[in-house]
């Protein structure tokens, strides 16, 4: 009931009936045109935002206050058609079929308009409120088009505004447009789009049984509307109106004599008259110069470097090594800062805290973790940086374009590229981006592969161990993580193809949006959605799995252990002149910690999986590590860190972790485990996503056997290989 | 003189005359404006000559050969 009476007011003006104080406003167009761009401006949000089409996978509910009026702004993935097929696009088109949207925005590029147009008429048939946004309008005006807004409201039947929404502008007067729209409550003005006789013929006939068949539920635009979906063949209505045989018998009959007559599908000759509607409106309302289109030199310049036969494929595998490499090597300045600031950190808590349960928690437990892994924050903000640059300037479409041809022969759609580069920030919102992969096959396999993308969560272990272990080639071994995370999804795709999945190929067709200036907001929201997600879990599942780990190595606490060695430790202590006196209490010490170990819970849990891991050499702490990676890959290190933090005294943070780990593998051994953490497992966020988009449980637990599967036995090799060459 | 698409060479521009092909390709390549009477030009070859770029009504795709092989044009 409150719900109610806060959702309606009685109007003054409006003779005390109610109006709504809260509307719904759908942002409708073609991928790419700048509607999450628009929905940030006009709801303050931050959501992702990318110079490629099809960014948008999901619808997001955003809401802001505008003049009294509390608008809900719905935000959907780009669409060219409303018969469009893949999943998120159809997202789209049920939410503007479901009827809960009060005005329908379609913002349009006004660069772009014809192509724009076509979705719009679509729309404007459906007779729902609607405004028109000519996005983008910097860009038109660079190319010099001048476009007359009062004729194109016209001919829409709603009015038109223009905005740039990279800048902001235009926002305000479309907000007071939607507002006013509501206030005023003008009934939509019905377009009818001009088809030919043989059409129009053909919408009456199954107008009319319409609106037998549901005797005053429809009005005559209404009725108008879904004998036009009818005869384009719909599949949505036509499963809405399934109960009426006959309404569809005769729909099909119209279908069948028609494209007879005219040599062509019958939506196709509903698309021919669209085209047609729309290219007299631009040509009445559009006036461009008569000379060519400056704007698009730029692009047209740099495409001829970027996409070059040549030069091309070097250039992309160049820039993708310049964002590694930064990524690592920039990473590295600020991680010793960030290492001796949680270095002195830990000493001034470790002098105020007496020794005991509460510091050993706090030093080695939480600072240990938390530190341990909020160090590789650099790194993981630089990688961010570039791959904001290659979404935002339009150059991950243009990779996409380059890999096509290769990603074709290893069995992956071309647009598979996108997902598979995303997920070398993070494997959720990659696993999120196959939906504008139409074929479920090819999005299965693409699904199943982009989680053996080396995403940043994983980056850590691999700085880690690649400092531990290779020295001078520790940004080299990077690197090669990075190529063997391509090299092995690739393969896997070509496995996944050849033994499970039967290719079943989709037309791929994509726009190339112009290369755009990346905006700072773009770039920003971009770096701290991602950089916020890092802290988030060093907060969250990093802050919880350091304390976790710590307890279970610290207690139980008093086991009696084999042998008293604080004794014997004494005893040598008090015998000064020994020889060899320092090593031998070093030695004591390290068999009691050992011992201590053992007895502590995470030792038998640890003793219990030995097993599995040993032929891979893995150390129990090794296997606590890989076992706490589960959760989080960021885990890894944490566990690494209060592992060694606790034992073996690893107290001033800085390097010391990477010696301390240095001694307890060999550089095979460390590779192995290495090329394990790469593979195993998808983390739990993905393996959730994965449950989500691909629908069951199944292929969750296929992606789990499979990567563990895989990461084993390649582990298996990579250690066998070793011991044969050393 | 008719043509497929991909018979036009870089550079070129063709009218387009229909597509043929399963229905889910020819609504796709409809919605992006691939429609007949429309000009189409060829932009750009991807390294291994597919896919190719083509500009149609004023904006850029990205085109696989295979599906270029199902629209039909003539020559301007
Ligand atoms: N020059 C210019 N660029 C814009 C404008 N609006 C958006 N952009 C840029 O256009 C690109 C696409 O913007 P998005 O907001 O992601 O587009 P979208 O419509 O949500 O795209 P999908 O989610 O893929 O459907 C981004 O790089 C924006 O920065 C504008 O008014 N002018
Ligand atoms: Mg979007």
């Amino acid at each position: 009931m409150n719900k109610i009476k806060d959702e309606f007011i009685a109007d003054p003006k409006n003779g005390g009936s109610p109006i709504k104080k809260k509307i719904t406003v759908v942002l409708v167009g073609n991928p790419n045109c700048g509607k999450t761009t628009l929905l940030n401006r006009l709801t303050h949000s931050k959501e992702s935002v990318g110079n490629y089409p099809r960014v948008t996978v999901t619808l997001a509910r955003k809401s802001c206050v505008h003049d009294g009026l509390h608008i809900e702004l719905i935000d959907t993935p780009g669409i060219y058609a409303l018969t469009s097929q893949s999943g998120e696009e159809r997202e789209t088109r049920e939410f503007i079929h479901s009827g809960q949207a009060d005005i329908i925005v379609n913002v349009l590029d006004a660069g772009n308009l014809e192509r724009s147009l076509f979705l719009t008429s679509q729309l404007i048939e459906m007779g729902l409120p609607m405004l028109f946004v000519l996005n983008m309008s910097d860009e038109a005006h660079s190319r010099q088009l001048t476009i007359d807004h009062h004729g194109l409201s016209s001919m829409l039947g709603g009015p038109v505004y223009e905005s740039i929404a990279t800048r902001g502008e235009g926002i305000k007067a479309l907000l007071d447009g939607m507002v006013h729209m509501h206030r005023q409550k003008v009934s939509p003005e019905p377009v009818f789009l001009p088809y030919d006789a043989h059409l129009e013929r053909a919408v009456e006939k199954v107008q009319r049984l319409v609106f037998e068949l549901h005797p005053g539920s429809f009005d005559h635009n209404q009725s108008r509307w879904l004998a036009i979906k009818l005869l384009e063949g719909d599949d949505q209505i036509l499963v809405q109106e399934g109960e009426h045989a006959h309404l569809l018998e005769m729909v099909h009959r119209q279908r069948y004599d028609l494209a007879r007559d005219h040599g062509e599908e019958c939506e196709f000759l509903f698309a021919a008259a669209r085209y047609g509607f729309v290219h007299g409106m631009v040509t009445e309302a559009v006036h461009a110069p008569k000379t060519a289109t400056g704007f698009l030199d730029w692009t047209n310049r740099l495409d001829r470097i970027f996409l070059h036969r040549f030069l091309g494929i070097p250039l992309l595998l160049g820039l993708l090594w310049i964002m590694f490499q930064s990524t690592f090597s920039l990473g590295e300045i600020p991680m010793g800062w960030i290492e001796a600031g949680v270095g002195w950190i830990s000493a001034t808590v470790a002098s105020h805290i007496p020794a005991g349960l509460v510091h050993d928690l706090v030093i080695d437990g939480i600072i240990a973790g938390v530190g341990g892994t909020l160090v590789f924050l650099p790194n993981i903000i630089i990688l961010f940086f570039f791959m904001a640059l290659f979404s935002e300037t339009g150059y991950l479409a243009r990779a996409a374009f380059l890999m096509d041809r290769s990603m074709h022969a290893f069995g992956l759609h071309g647009k598979a590229l996108i997902p598979l580069i995303m997920g070398f920030g993070c494997n959720v919102p990659a696993v999120m981006a196959t939906r504008t992969i139409e074929d479920h096959r090819s999005r299965m396999i693409t699904i199943l592969v982009s989680p053996f993308m080396l995403c940043s969560a994983r980056l850590p272990v691999f700085i880690l161990f690649a400092g531990a272990f290779f020295g001078e080639q520790a940004g080299l071994m990077v690197l090669l993580m990075y190529f063997l995370s391509i090299v092995i999804a690739m393969v896997a795709a070509v496995v996944l193809n050849r033994l499970i999945l039967r290719r079943d190929e989709n037309p791929f067709v994509m726009e190339l949006p112009p290369y755009r200036l990346p905006t700072l907001r773009a770039v920003m929201i971009h770096m701290g959605d991602r950089v916020a997600g890092f802290l988030q879990k060093v907060a969250g599942v990093i802050l919880v799995g350091s304390i976790v780990i710590w307890y279970l190595q610290a207690f139980p606490r008093h086991e009696i252990l084999n042998h008293d060695y604080d004794a014997e430790i004494a005893r040598f202590q008090h015998m000064p002149e020994a020889v060899m006196y320092h090593e031998t209490i070093n030695a004591l010490k390290m068999k009691k910690s050992q011992e201590e170990l053992e007895q502590s819970y995470l030792g038998r849990i640890a003793q219990a999986i030995a097993p599995v891991f040993s032929p891979l050499h893995f150390t129990w702490k090794d296997t606590v590590a890989v076992l706490t990676g589960f959760v989080a890959k960021e885990v890894v290190v944490a566990s690494y860190a209060v592992l060694y933090a606790q034992n073996d005294g690893v107290k001033e943070r800085s390097e010391s972790l990477r010696r301390a780990l240095s001694t307890t593998m060999t550089p095979w051994e460390a590779f192995t485990f290495m090329v394990f953490a790469l593979l195993y497992a998808p983390c739990l966020g993905t393996i959730a996503t994965i449950r989500k988009e691909a629908g069951g449980w199944i292929w969750a637990g296929y992606s789990v056997v499979f990567s563990l599967t895989l990461a084993y036995s390649l582990s298996l090799s990579v250690i066998w290989i070793g011991g044969m060459v050393s | 003189m008719e043509y497929r698409l991909v018979d036009l060479k870089p550079g070129e521009t063709g009218k387009i005359k229909g597509i043929s092909g399963s229905i889910n390709n020819k609504r796709r390549l409809t919605a992006m404006g691939i429609v007949q009477g429309k000009e189409i030009t060829v932009e750009m070859i991807a390294p291994m000559g597919d896919p190719r770029i083509y500009s149609v009504l004023g904006y850029r795709l990205s085109m696989r050969n295979e599906d270029a092989q199902t629209i039909s044009v003539v020559r301007t």
